[in-house]
């Protein structure tokens, strides 16, 4: 039988994916899709917790109205993370992160 | 074994292995698609856990918005200038980073006991009232939310905006 554990498993491989890529690319996109798949790894955590504990209904559902939340802020940050790199590229031309240091002191 | 439990083994190790090769490949539209490969493996998982609602939307949403945002993002900057971006020189520790958060939160899950039940669907009606009635409140805040990062995006790429 799967259990819950099998999903915890999962969306901590998913976390660690997304922590390296987040770390260790330099590339500005790369980094913007480590996030979503942390971001994937939280839903994927939710909708094991919400189909195995023991729980209510309606507080299943609430779990499931939480990966809802999780999807649609996700897609609002992709949005404004995808216009902050175009205007990068046209103000720098170049995406690589290492060189985006104007705000550091 | 039961059949479920090879099903979840397939789509976790279809998740997981196009994860790996988001993080570790060169080509960046490869990059792309092993992430859309991946989103749609958790899309699986989610039929797994009987969230057929939420299965939907993340192949909808993740699958047809975000990964096409994603390359039209690749489309609009220069594809050539990924090539030649390599990994930091922080690499090696991002490994052993990762690592660590991985058996760090695994040996928790396994060791925590946590009153589990059988497995239950939820029914779209509960979902639908739990959305529409308890949390509608947040749920227009959520449409605001999305309404302004669309506002943002647009007035940040314009190429008549800021004080220029």
């Amino acid at each position: 039988m799967i259990e819950l554990v099998h999903f915890q498993i999962v969306s901590a491989a998913l976390l660690s994916i997304g922590v390296y890529g987040v770390l260790a690319r330099r590339s500005a996109v790369l980094v913007l899709m480590s996030i979503e798949l942390m971001l994937n790894a939280v839903n994927i955590n939710l909708i094991g917790y919400a189909a195995f504990v023991d729980f209510t209904e309606s507080q299943r559902a609430f779990g499931q109205v939480l990966v809802i939340f999780v999807i649609t802020i996700a897609a609002a940050e992709l949005a404004l993370a995808v216009a902050i790199i175009l205007r990068l590229y046209r103000n720098r031309s170049s995406v690589n992160l290492d060189q985006i240091d104007m705000m550091k002191w | 074994m039961s059949i479920s439990l090879a099903l979840f083994y397939v789509a976790a190790t279809i998740t997981v292995g196009a994860a790996i090769a988001v993080v570790v490949t060169r080509n960046i539209v490869y990059a792309a698609f092993g992430l859309l490969i991946s989103l749609i493996g958790a899309a699986a998982l989610f039929l797994i856990a009987f969230a057929e609602f939420l299965a939907l939307v993340q192949v909808l949403i993740y699958g047809g918005a975000i990964v096409v945002v994603l390359l039209f993002t690749l489309m609009l900057t220069r594809i050539e200038d990924f090539e030649h971006l390599t990994d930091n020189i922080q690499w090696p520790f991002s490994i052993v980073v990762s690592l660590i958060l991985f058996g760090l939160i695994s040996t928790s899950a396994i060791l925590t006991d946590i009153s589990t039940s059988d497995q239950k669907a939820v029914d779209f009606e509960v979902l639908g009232r739990v959305l529409f009635v308890d949390w509608a409140v947040p749920f227009e805040i959520a449409s605001l939310v999305l309404l302004v990062a669309l506002v943002g995006a647009i007035i940040m790429v314009r190429s008549t905006g800021g004080r220029q």
